[in-house]
């Protein structure tokens, strides 16, 4: 679990974060959203140690992460897995190696037993195909995929991942998606997820941050955010006529009624 | 103001950089890898220049010792001096901060823009330690046998101008190689060989590793890092010139 108190992030004049506090649950996909430059991803940034917080703490499992010293943080670092919106794969290295390395670095395992553990996680990312190609060579989607193999291939007890939909077709998101609560779930790791994509918040939003301009706007999950009366975040998740139906057309499918003033004859039509 | 700023981060990325090596065998793997890129990859380079530099050497010297009372042999001493004192290491320095500075900074500018450095942050892994130290221990390892492989090549190509150019023979000039050699000037050329390494690896390194923004920054990053890596040398050529002559 992590806990967020308090936190405030600025540069220069300019206040990023502003007194944000919330809990990421094991278990389950913590899921941040908000608008470009609502302070997303300073805030996984803060989390991960990336960027230091000005005031408040990050409490991994109830260590104080951004009080530690560079030691204590190493040890949790070691912990945590993340997925990149770029997927951050080393160019020069293979798939293979590219998911080899972490092991290479951190454990004392032979060869063979580090191939074994590579092939197993590629398997899980149903990869095993391309493990002989160079990042250049395979397409966004198995880039994503390979992010993750290699997120997760020290068992991480904590995985983030910084949209990890962005630059994919909608079917290669759902599998990305599957994957991630698929794995969450499996190793019951606590994941964040930063992401603008509405399919992800509906399909494994177990917890939903909302960050409006620095600061936490509403939370829920994803069968509360139907019902939410927030108008920012109505506004913000369901921005188009298609996304507002749908959400409309769930409600009336959830309740039986739709609670605004829109025509339900048209909707229904 | 910008350039103390700039300065001190430079000093603190060097001071960071000195941590204990998350597993050593992946360091020195990193290391013989960058001793590849920096070492091997120049060779080519390193060779054509040496070569050409004590052949032009030989012939300007020549062209200018008209006098019949001057020995013939002095060109050899005057070429030996000049490829040892400055050419081979200043000038092939100043080469090599072209051609290794701007794959330096590129490279760690490339792993800044794509967050490759900030996954292996995240990971737990000093990147100063580990992407930067061993390019340092690199250059400061291959670059100095790179200018003694310079040093005698220009020398070698000294004399086979002078033999090809009938301006004197390979015994006159070896006559001359030997003729009042101050060990001295072997030891000076090393030492600027090591100051010069140092700036080659370290200053393109600070450049690329603190890279903000997309390609365009990278390139001007390399440029810059090529700029003031090469004014630096000049600087400290002067320096060492004014402490160590």
């Amino acid at each position: 679990m992590i806990e967020v108190q308090h936190i405030k992030k600025g540069f220069g004049d300019k206040i990023v974060i502003n007194d944000v506090s919330a809990v990421m649950e094991d278990g389950k996909c913590n899921l941040i959203i908000g608008s470009s430059g609502s302070g997303k991803t300073v805030f996984m940034k803060c989390l991960v140690g990336l960027f230091r917080p000005d005031s408040g703490s990050i409490l991994y499992d109830g260590e104080d992460f951004t009080n530690m010293d560079a030691a204590g943080k190493k040890e949790i670092r070691k912990k945590i897995g993340m997925l990149f919106q770029g997927s951050a794969l080393f160019d020069s290295l293979t798939v293979e190696k590219n998911i080899q390395f972490p092991l290479d670095m951190f454990t004392n395992w032979t060869l063979a037993e580090k191939r074994k553990r590579v092939d197993e996680v590629l398997d899980r990312v149903e990869l095993r195909d391309a493990n002989k190609k160079f990042p250049a060579e395979i397409s966004g989607g198995m880039k994503k995929r390979v992010g993750i193999a290699r997120a997760i291939v020290l068992n991480p007890k904590y995985l983030f991942c910084d949209e990890p939909n962005s630059g994919l077709d909608p079917q290669t998101s759902l599998v990305i998606d599957k994957l991630i609560k698929e794995l969450t779930q499996e190793f019951n790791i606590t994941t964040v997820i930063n992401t603008h994509d509405m399919n992800s918040v509906m399909e494994i939003g177990d917890k939903i941050i909302y960050m409006y301009k620095g600061e936490k706007e509403w939370e829920g999950n994803n069968k509360e955010i139907i019902f939410s009366k927030n108008q920012r975040l109505n506004e913000f998740i369901f921005a188009s006529d298609f996304l507002r139906d749908a959400k409309d057309m769930r409600m009336l499918e959830q309740t039986g009624k739709i609670d605004n003033d829109r025509n339900m004859e048209d909707l229904v039509r | 103001m910008k350039f103390i700023q700039e300065f001190g981060r430079y000093i603190l990325m060097l001071r960071d950089m000195f941590s204990k090596p998350e597993n050593r065998k992946v360091y020195w793997k990193e290391f013989m890898h960058q001793c590849n890129d920096i070492g091997i990859g120049s060779l080519g380079i390193v060779v054509i220049i040496s070569v050409f530099m004590g052949a032009v050497s030989t012939l300007q010297t020549a062209y200018q010792l008209v006098s019949p009372l001057i020995p013939k042999s002095s060109i050899a001493q005057i070429v030996r001096d000049t490829v040892l004192l400055e050419f081979a290491p200043t000038l092939v320095c100043i080469v090599l901060a072209g051609v290794v500075g701007s794959k330096i900074a590129s490279e760690l500018g490339n792993m800044r823009v794509s967050e490759q450095i900030d996954a292996l942050e995240i990971m737990g892994i000093n990147t100063k330690t580990y992407l930067v130290l061993p390019k340092i221990v690199a250059a400061l390892v291959v670059i100095p046998m790179l200018v003694v492989i310079s040093a005698g090549l220009g020398i070698w190509g000294g004399r086979l101008a002078g033999q090809a150019a009938n301006i004197l023979s390979t015994t006159d000039f070896d006559k001359g190689l030997l003729n009042s050699f101050l060990p001295y000037n072997v030891f000076f050329a090393m030492v600027k060989a090591y100051v010069f390494s140092f700036i080659i690896s370290s200053v393109p390194a600070f450049y690329g590793y603190y890279v903000q923004g997309g390609a365009l920054e990278i390139g001007r990053a390399s440029t810059k890092s090529v700029v003031v890596s090469c004014v630096l040398i000049l600087f400290a050529d002067y320096v060492l010139a004014a402490i160590l002559l």
